[in-house]
């Protein structure tokens, strides 16, 4: 039984020493492609070599060698180590193969690299921009892209002390002007020119003249549209009431928080991650911790390692409870559900604030622990909830929800996304897992400490938002179990490796942190050069990646089904636009 | 059959429905008050609790717990003559660690010696960028600023109130005494213990020679 089954991560070098060499530099994993070779081997890691999943893919500026960058995690589904391969471009020529036709999942993860780095992929069906407009200037993750309110290359910034008179950004703008353009862009006179190309596009893609008037027809839903749970935008074709095509516009929510993330410091980071899927901001924290933690060679002590897993299966609780009340929403069922879900929410947070200070931006995790022990009587309080409040209460969400039969006739068969392609689309979390794949991070790389826990990867094999709706209830039933086993060996002692440091000294290298967030695979690619602030911070979005799915659930469905199976994906846009 | 699922859910809502009546009852019967008081606020929040469950803000409000964290204040010792001494050093860590960068510290200079003083000259939170994420008070060696309770700061005109300076920042020990009891007491012992190891490290050393 102690024998677990571990499969060495194939030497690409050796495999294929014509294409293919380690990557020399200090701290760093994988190998080094040249990109001529990429499809050619990037198609025999997925045939040959079996890393079947696409987990991450971005890009990198390496100014000082005057070099871009692209970095690919690769994975397989059955678990075991990852695969990391990287090929460079010269800066002022970046052109890239694509590897979208190979794993679709990188549509939308090439075009954030082309938006964002600058890099142009070869062979990508769509290269146009996703997260910023057309209007916007440059690329900002390249290292000499300056922000409108741009003040200093990084934090802490000279102005503050010890000489700090407190000006607003506002009024102390380099640029006059908080909005740059690209050259011979004039905002006046600027018609969605994107827009115009995208619906023409599609109905040239599905064989209608554009200049012909028939009954097929372009609708938007959103950005503005209170199913969307957010500013997220669908453009539709339609033919009758049946969906043709379907893309999903983003960005509306855009910050930019990778670049605000290489101006802070590491530590400064941490509260910026609460912010991504802001509904379970402990999961962020903790794939965050983990990420710089790896890089810097550090472990959390025990105590500190069951209270992480206890607050992040907290986490997936409230996340899923939410997901399964507005999906409630989407379906009509309106605000009853919801509000009995966000009733035992509402008791979860009370313990984060109890704990970390605050209710949904937590800021509880540190580089080596947490940021404060629990306080007393908290435990109880999250005993009488694991043992007695919450299984009670979502047996009763069972009883009014999965036998119910609007539910069942708007769910079941809705939205089918088959294993392959959610394999092959990237998916994770529970899209990926109610389509039949096993697939958990908790199970296929342990972090943290989750080989000590027993519990069950939760599987359905439909695929349908039925399933993933089932499929939540199932999991916030197995992370009962876990706290339950938490809460039976939670030990004493300190929840902190060394003294806690707000400069710390994190050793160049790179490092890729995973967690199994509620909404799937969240990422960090972390790069550091040794420097307070990290060179290269990228989040690898389970929200973002799984909408690449939305397109492949929808064809051939009814557009009121649109809704319900967005509310099955279960996508929060503080994380899909960044 | 079709349609159970849909009237067992409806059973499920109506049972909710009555029960909060049925709450309320019992507790009028047994002579408790389940609004407008501290009790009643309590028992309603609680895990225990079956009936209604929102709080009527503001005539009700929930009780935050100790280390609920919303805009940060300088903490001062008032000496005997009602002097206000902040315990902030201007050191600058607060201002180093923030990550929105929203704190702005002015050192004291000494007029005569040009040297820095350890107090500042002026401190400003502008509290329109600060995130509330606590970091601050976290790694402040003197406990100098400390996080507020009281998030109720919206005010009329974001341009002249939302800067805070050194006036509207500084609160008296006192104060945070009372928002933050366990921590104040272990900082105090903590403070206690270090000056009462400096005495015996003094007489070690006196005794010693």
């Amino acid at each position: 039984m102690e024998q677990a089954i571990s499969i060495q991560a194939p030497d690409l070098a050796a495999l294929f020493p014509q294409w293919a060499i380690p990557d020399p530099r200090a701290g760093y994993q994988g190998y080094l492609v040249q990109p001529d070779h990429l499809v050619e081997l990037v198609t025999k890691i997925r045939d040959e070599l079996g890393y079947d999943y696409l987990t991450s893919l971005t890009g990198v500026d390496y100014i000082e060698d005057g070099k871009l960058e692209v970095v690919y995690h690769f994975n397989r589904t059955v678990g075991g180590p990852g695969l990391v391969v990287k090929t460079q471009a010269p800066r002022d020529n970046p052109i890239i193969p694509s590897v979208t036709p190979i794993y679709p999942g990188a549509e939308f993860q090439e075009r954030e690299a082309y938006d964002l780095v600058g890099i142009r992929f070869q062979g990508h069906p769509v290269l146009r921009r996703i997260l910023t407009w057309e209007g916007f200037y440059g690329h900002p993750l390249q290292k000499d892209w300056k922000e409108p309110f741009y003040e200093e290359e990084a934090k802490p910034f000279k102005s503050r002390w010890p000489g700090g008179v407190a000006v607003r950004a506002e009024d102390n703008n380099p640029f006059g002007d908080n909005v740059q353009y690209p050259a011979g862009f004039n905002p006046e006179e600027w018609v969605p020119e994107g827009d115009e190309a995208l619906y023409k596009a599609m109905r040239r893609l599905h064989g209608i003249d554009p200049d012909m008037e028939t009954d097929r027809m372009i609708i938007n839903l959103g950005p503005a549209h209170p199913s969307t749970h957010g500013v997220f935008r669908m453009v539709v074709l339609l033919d009758g009431e049946t969906i043709v095509d379907l893309k999903p516009m983003i960005g509306y929510l855009h910050r930019n928080h990778e670049k605000i993330g290489e101006r802070n410091t590491w530590l400064q980071n941490m509260p910026f991650t609460d912010r991504l899927d802001y509904v379970s901001s402990m999961s962020n924290n903790f794939g965050y911790a983990l990420a710089v933690e790896q890089l810097m060679g550090i472990k959390p002590p025990e105590r500190a390692e069951y209270i992480r897993v206890m607050m992040a299966e907290l986490t997936r609780i409230i996340s899923h409870l939410i997901a399964i009340g507005f999906l409630g929403n989407d379906l009509g069922v309106f605000f009853t559900p919801v509000l009995y879900c966000l009733e035992e929410r509402e008791l979860i947070l009370d313990i984060f604030e109890a704990v970390s200070g605050s209710r949904m931006m937590c800021n509880y995790f540190r580089f080596g622990g947490v940021a404060r022990d629990l306080p007393e009587g908290i435990l109880e309080k999250v005993k009488s909830l694991v043992y007695d409040r919450l299984p009670r209460k979502i047996d009763d969400i069972d009883r009014y929800m999965t036998k119910n039969e609007v539910v069942r006739l708007r769910t079941e068969g809705v939205g089918v996304l088959t294993a392959e392609q959610a394999i092959r689309n990237s998916a994770s979390g529970p899209v990926l897992r109610a389509s039949g794949v096993p697939y958990d991070l908790r199970r296929a790389a342990p972090y943290s400490i989750y080989d000590r826990f027993e519990f069950d990867v939760c599987t359905r094999n439909h695929g349908d938002s039925y399933d993933r709706y089932l499929l939540r209830l199932d999991e916030i039933r197995q992370s009962l179990r876990i706290l339950e086993q938490v809460l039976r060996d939670i030990p004493d002692g300190p929840v902190m490796t060394g003294k806690p440091q707000y400069q710390i000294k994190v050793p160049p290298g790179e490092s890729y942190g995973r967690v199994e967030g509620p909404k799937g695979e969240l990422g960090y690619y972390v790069v550091s050069n040794g420097k307070p602030n990290p060179y290269r911070y990228h989040v690898r979005p389970p929200s973002f990646i799984n909408l690449t799915s939305l397109a492949d659930m929808c064809k051939g469905m009814k557009i009121a089904d649109v809704v319900v199976i967005l509310g099955s994906i279960d996508i929060v846009l503080g994380e899909v636009d960044r | 059959m079709n349609g159970t699922g849909i009237i067992r859910a409806l059973g499920v809502a109506f049972k909710h429905l009555i029960h909060t009546y049925l709450v309320d009852i019992r507790a009028w019967r047994l002579g408790k008050k389940r609004y407008f008081t501290p009790e009643g606020v309590a028992e309603r929040s609680s895990y225990s609790t079956d009936g209604i469950f929102t709080i009527q803000y503001p005539e009700e409000k929930l009780p935050v717990p100790e280390e609920f964290r919303y805009i940060p204040f300088l903490v001062y010792e008032e000496g005997e003559n009602g002097e206000k001494n902040l315990r902030c050093t201007s050191c600058g860590i607060c201002a180093k660690v923030c990550p929105p960068q929203c704190i702005w510290i002015e050192r004291t200079t000494d007029p005569v010696t040009k040297r820095p003083v350890p107090a500042p000259a002026q401190f400003f939170i502008d509290v329109d960028i600060c995130m509330n994420c606590g970091m601050c008070a976290e790694f402040c060696p003197f406990d100098a600023i400390k996080m507020d309770h009281n998030y109720e700061i919206a005010t009329y005109q974001r341009h002249s109130e939302n800067i805070y300076d050194l006036q509207k920042l500084a609160k008296p020990v006192s104060y945070y005494a009372k928002i933050r009891p366990t921590n104040y007491a272990r900082e105090e012992a903590a403070r206690e213990a270090e000056k009462a190891a400096k005495a015996a490290r003094k007489t070690g050393a006196t005794t010693g020679d």
